[in-house]
């Protein structure tokens, strides 16, 4: 209990953010309307994907110097829950988009490098595959994974910034922060954001420790 | 001072080998020329945005070909070799930049051989070559590296596509962006941010190459 407390303050933010996300004031906007509740729901997932990915990266380093498995397996894990949080962006932010914009994938920047990013993400999976040798393949894979991060840095987060773009914070757009002028949606935004942080880290952990006992089922075997 | 030394070698010894068989630029080149036939026999004529991505799109299948080659062309016991006489940064930092030398001719030529097949007014040809040359330099930085990890991996084409293709598209979509912007006549003074990333991207690209290379070489 002592040390999961972090685990019980996750899903007491997450439970928070959905029912005051869903309850309280929100500024009356021409076209996002409601949907406007979206925020709380679509921006946390990138945070948590960040986190996660950024996670993954200081193991894979922390892999190169000192070859111990367990630094491999958590950059692995932190990358298969991340690319979940990945896809969850996405389709919140079509279902958004379909309301806003009109249509699930418009042609936008955004939509498009993040689309892309999560490809360099499933090719890190499948160069994984195509290693047998665990040694070479942790060595490998570690090394692709810090080559790609400041690619998709650049791709999500850099590139659509100077881009025409119809997605807020984007092309010049200001962002909703812009809007809440009583830091009303910032007190919810912020600890969904930790909250969904959080979960994705829980999750991270227990995919971790099952993977660790497959690993050391088949080495004493 | 070292360093360079290895590395000016290396690099002689690269254009030697090439020069004596010829047979990776020659390929390559026939490579191009060839896909820009089938592609004039296959459009005929093209609206200006075509044209620019179609010419993207031929130098990108190009210089992956050109470059998935150059850790596999030399046999296993020789790189052996080369890396007990040299240090594994100047052996990655060689291959850069001869793959950069190999990669600005190809373009050049490349671009040459599209511009007269394919007729199409340019508004700034000056600023379309740049376009070029940095893309080819840029292409070489980024497909050097993942060439060397394929290369570990058993070396198959699918994986270098598949590994080389999500991490190119920033720089291709700059590039595109660019020259674009040159098709249409701007000056120089307008791309100097995209320029900017551009070689942002090149310069990360191989810093991240020199310190990542030692731990890929080692089995």
């Amino acid at each position: 209990m002592k040390k999961n407390w972090w685990k019980f303050l996750g899903l007491a933010l997450i439970f928070y953010s959905i029912v005051w996300g869903l309850l309280g004031p929100v500024p009356a906007l021409a076209i996002v309307n409601e949907t406007i509740r979206n925020v709380y729901f679509h921006v946390p997932m990138w945070f948590a994907m960040l986190t996660l990915y950024l996670i993954s990266v200081v193991y894979s380093i922390k892999y190169l110097s000192s070859n111990n498995t367990d630094h491999d397996l958590v950059a692995v894990e932190s990358i298969n829950v991340g690319i979940v949080f990945c896809l969850l962006g996405l389709l919140t932010g079509m279902i958004w988009a379909n309301f806003t914009w009109g249509a699930a994938w418009p042609n936008d920047p955004k939509t498009n490098g993040s689309a892309i990013a999560t490809l360099m993400y499933l090719a890190y999976l499948v160069l994984r595959n195509a290693l047998e040798e665990e040694q070479k393949r942790a060595r490998i894979s570690a090394v692709y994974n810090i080559f790609a991060f400041p690619i998709m840095i650049v791709l999500m987060y850099i590139l659509p910034k100077n881009t025409d773009s119809l997605h807020p914070g984007a092309g010049g757009n200001s962002g909703f922060g812009d809007f809440d002028l009583d830091g009303s949606m910032k007190a919810v935004l912020y600890p969904a954001a930790l909250g969904w942080i959080l979960i994705g880290i829980w999750l991270m952990t227990l995919r971790f420790r099952m993977r660790k006992f497959e690993y050391e089922n088949d080495t004493v075997s | 001072m070292h360093l360079l030394k290895e590395v000016k070698s290396l690099i002689h010894k690269d254009i030697v080998l090439e020069w004596r068989s010829k047979y990776a630029i020659n390929g390559v080149i026939l490579y191009v020329v060839s896909t820009v036939f089938v592609c004039y026999q296959a459009f005929k004529s093209l609206d200006t945005t075509t044209w620019n991505a179609l010419f993207w799109i031929i130098l990108l299948f190009a210089s992956v070909n050109a470059i998935n080659k150059s850790f596999v062309q030399e046999s296993r016991s020789r790189q052996l070799y080369y890396y007990t006489l040299a240090s594994a940064r100047a052996i990655i930092l060689s291959k850069i930049v001869y793959n950069m030398l190999m990669m600005v001719m190809l373009s050049s030529i490349a671009y040459l051989v599209y511009a007269v097949i394919f007729e199409n007014p340019l508004g700034n040809p000056l600023l379309y070559l740049v376009t070029v040359i940095l893309g080819g330099i840029g292409f070489a930085s980024l497909f050097t590296m993942v060439s060397g990890i394929a290369a570990k991996a058993g070396n198959n084409s699918t994986l270098m596509a598949i590994l080389s293709f999500p991490i190119i598209i920033p720089m291709l979509l700059v590039l595109i962006k660019v020259s674009k912007n040159a098709m249409d006549g701007l000056s120089c003074s307008i791309n100097y941010g995209e320029l900017l990333v551009l070689v942002a991207i090149n310069v990360i690209t191989v810093t991240i190459s020199l310190l990542l290379f030692p731990y890929l070489w080692r089995d």
